[in-house]
C-alpha cells in the first residue's frame, strides 16, 4: 500500500487510473491507501461543472483546460455520466470533446459512471479528487449533470460550482424554485448567441437579486456570464471570474485549505461515516441473504416493512429500542 | 463487499474514418450487456487511444475501422500499448477488414477481428468468454 501512494504523489499514471477503478469498484485496500495519501492533499484548486445533458459541459471543460494549460497550470478531470438503471453500463462520452489533450501529460481525464452503489457517488467522487489532487493537479474539474443529491454535494464540495444553462430553458418559476441553482457561484449562459438569451440573463439575475440580504458585507454574489464554448468566446472572462472567486475564498477564509475548514471537515466525515456503515450494514444483509428473505417475507404479506427495518437495525446497534 | 469488478471497454476510432454508426451501435450494445464504455470519438491517433486508455483503466480496446487502414493502424495500437507496458489491455477490432488480413492482424497481437455481419449478441458473447475484469 506504502508503494501505491508513493507512486500515486510521484505522479504514476496507471497506479493512479488503477486506483481511481479500485476506489469505484470498492476494493477494501483502497482505505489504506487513501489514508497514506491524505497529508499529499488539499493543494489543488476544484471547480464543479454542472447543468443539464446537452449545455455544453464538456465542451466548456475542454476549452478551460486549454486556458489553464496556457497559465502552466496541471489539470485533472472527473467527467461523471449516468449508469443505466436497468442494466448496470453506462456509455461514457465526455472525453469525446477532450481528447485533443488526451496526450497532453499535463492533463488526466478520467470518467466515470453514477453507478448508484450503496457507497455513493459523493464519496467515490470525492476521493478520486483527492487521488488527483495527491498526484500534484492544480485545478481539478468536475463534471456531473448534477440531477439527485449526490451529485449536488459533489459538485457542493468544489471551491468554486459552475452552473451552465442555455437560452429558452425553463421559466422565470424554474429559476426560483429550490435546488442545484442555489449553490452556484458563477452562473454560465452557454450557447449565448441564441434566442432567448437576455430573458435567461434577466430571470438568473432577478433570482439572485432576491437573495440581495445574503451579499451584503462583501460576500461573494454570482456573476452571470455569457459564454459560446465551441468558439472559446467568453472562456477567458471565465476564467478570470474564477480566479476572482478563488483570491474571495482566500481572504474570507484565510490560507487555511478550504477543505480543512471546520463545516466541511465535518461535512465530509459525516458522509463518510454515512457511506461506510450503509456498506457495511447492508452490504452484508445482501450477501448473507438477510435482506432478500426479509424482502420476500414483506412480499408474502408474513412481515411489515417497519418490522422488518427494526430486526435489521437493532442488531446492529446492539440494543433494543 | 457487495461491488464487484465492473468490465470497462473503450470504444475508439483510429485515423481517418469519418463512420461511426457501427461504434456507436456497438457502444450501446456493450453498455446493455452492464459493460461501462468509454467512447473516444472520431479521427483518434493510436497515441490518442492508449493515452485514453491507460487514463481511464479500461480492460479491452475495441477498434473500428472501415476506411482501410487498419493493417497499419490496429497494430501499431498494440504496439504502442507494449510501449507503455500497458499490453494486458487487450485489444479486438471491428470493420471492413477482408480476410486474407485477419490472420495477419491476430498475429500482430489483435485478438480478434469482427467483420460485417457479426451479431451484436455473439460479440458481448465473445467479450464475456475472453475479457476478464483486471
Amino acid at each position: 500500500m506504502k508503494e501505491i501512494a508513493e507512486k500515486v504523489v510521484a505522479g504514476d499514471v496507471r497506479t493512479v487510473a488503477r486506483l481511481i477503478r479500485d476506489i469505484d469498484d470498492g476494493m477494501p485496500h483502497v482505505r489504506d491507501a487513501l489514508k497514506r495519501l491524505f497529508p499529499h492533499t488539499g493543494r489543488a484548486y476544484v471547480i464543479g461543472i454542472t447543468g443539464a445533458p446537452g449545455v455544453g459541459k464538456s465542451t466548456l471543460v475542454d476549452q478551460m483546460i486549454s486556458h489553464l494549460r496556457k497559465n502552466g497550470k496541471t489539470v485533472g478531470v472527473l467527467a461523471v455520466d449516468p449508469t443505466s438503471p436497468f442494466s448496470g453500463g453506462a456509455i461514457l462520452g465526455d472525453r469525446v470533446r477532450m481528447q485533443r489533450h488526451s496526450m497532453d501529460e499535463g492533463v488526466f481525464i478520467r470518467s466515470l459512471a453514477t453507478r448508484g452503489h450503496f457507497g455513493g457517488l459523493t464519496q467515490s467522487t470525492r476521493s478520486a479528487i483527492d487521488v488527483l489532487d495527491a498526484m500534484g493537479k492544480d485545478y481539478i474539474l468536475v463534471e456531473t449533470v448534477g440531477v439527485g443529491q449526490d451529485e449536488v454535494d459533489v459538485v457542493r464540495s468544489a471551491h468554486t460550482t459552475l452552473i451552465v444553462v442555455i437560452p429558452g430553458m425553463g421559466d422565470d418559476i424554474q429559476a426560483i424554485k429550490a435546488g442545484i441553482l442555489e449553490v452556484g457561484d458563477i452562473f454560465v449562459i452557454n450557447k449565448a448567441d441564441r434566442d432567448g438569451t437576455d430573458k435567461t440573463m434577466s430571470d438568473l439575475r432577478l433570482m439572485i437579486d432576491m437573495d440581495q440580504r445574503k451579499y451584503k458585507d462583501g460576500k461573494w454574489k454570482p456573476p452571470i456570464l455569457k459564454i459560446q464554448a465551441v468558439f472559446d468566446q467568453g472562456v477567458k472572462e471565465l476564467m478570470d471570474s474564477i480566479e476572482e472567486h478563488r483570491l474571495y475564498n482566500l481572504k474570507a477564509h484565510g490560507e487555511l485549505p478550504f477543505r480543512k475548514r471546520k463545516d466541511r471537515v465535518g461535512q465530509e466525515l459525516a458522509e463518510m461515516v454515512k457511506a461506510r456503515l450503509i456498506e457495511e450494514v447492508l452490504g452484508n444483509l445482501v450477501e448473507s441473504g438477510a435482506f432478500d428473505l426479509a424482502v420476500e417475507e414483506i412480499v408474502a404479506g408474513k412481515l411489515d416493512p417497519y418490522t422488518a427495518c427494526e430486526r435489521i437495525v437493532i442488531p446492529v446497534l446492539g440494543k433494543r429500542p | 463487499m457487495v461491488q464487484k469488478r465492473r468490465l470497462r471497454v473503450m470504444v475508439a476510432k483510429p485515423g481517418l474514418d469519418g463512420h461511426d454508426r457501427g461504434a456507436r451501435i456497438i457502444a450501446r450494445a456493450f453498455r446493455d450487456a452492464g459493460f461501462e464504455v468509454v467512447y473516444t470519438g472520431l479521427h483518434q491517433t493510436p497515441e490518442q487511444i492508449v493515452d485514453a486508455a491507460i487514463q481511464e483503466d479500461v480492460d479491452l480496446i475495441g477498434l473500428s475501422s472501415l476506411a482501410g487502414a487498419h493493417r497499419y493502424l490496429f497494430p501499431r495500437v498494440v504496439e504502442i500499448l507494449r510501449e507503455r507496458k500497458a499490453e494486458d489491455i487487450m485489444v479486438c477490432g471491428g470493420g471492413i477488414v477482408p480476410e486474407d488480413d485477419i490472420p495477419v492482424m491476430k498475429k500482430a497481437g489483435i485478438k480478434e477481428i469482427f467483420t460485417p455481419g457479426t451479431t451484436l449478441d455473439s460479440i458481448v458473447a465473445w467479450v464475456n468468454a475472453n475479457v476478464k475484469p483486471r
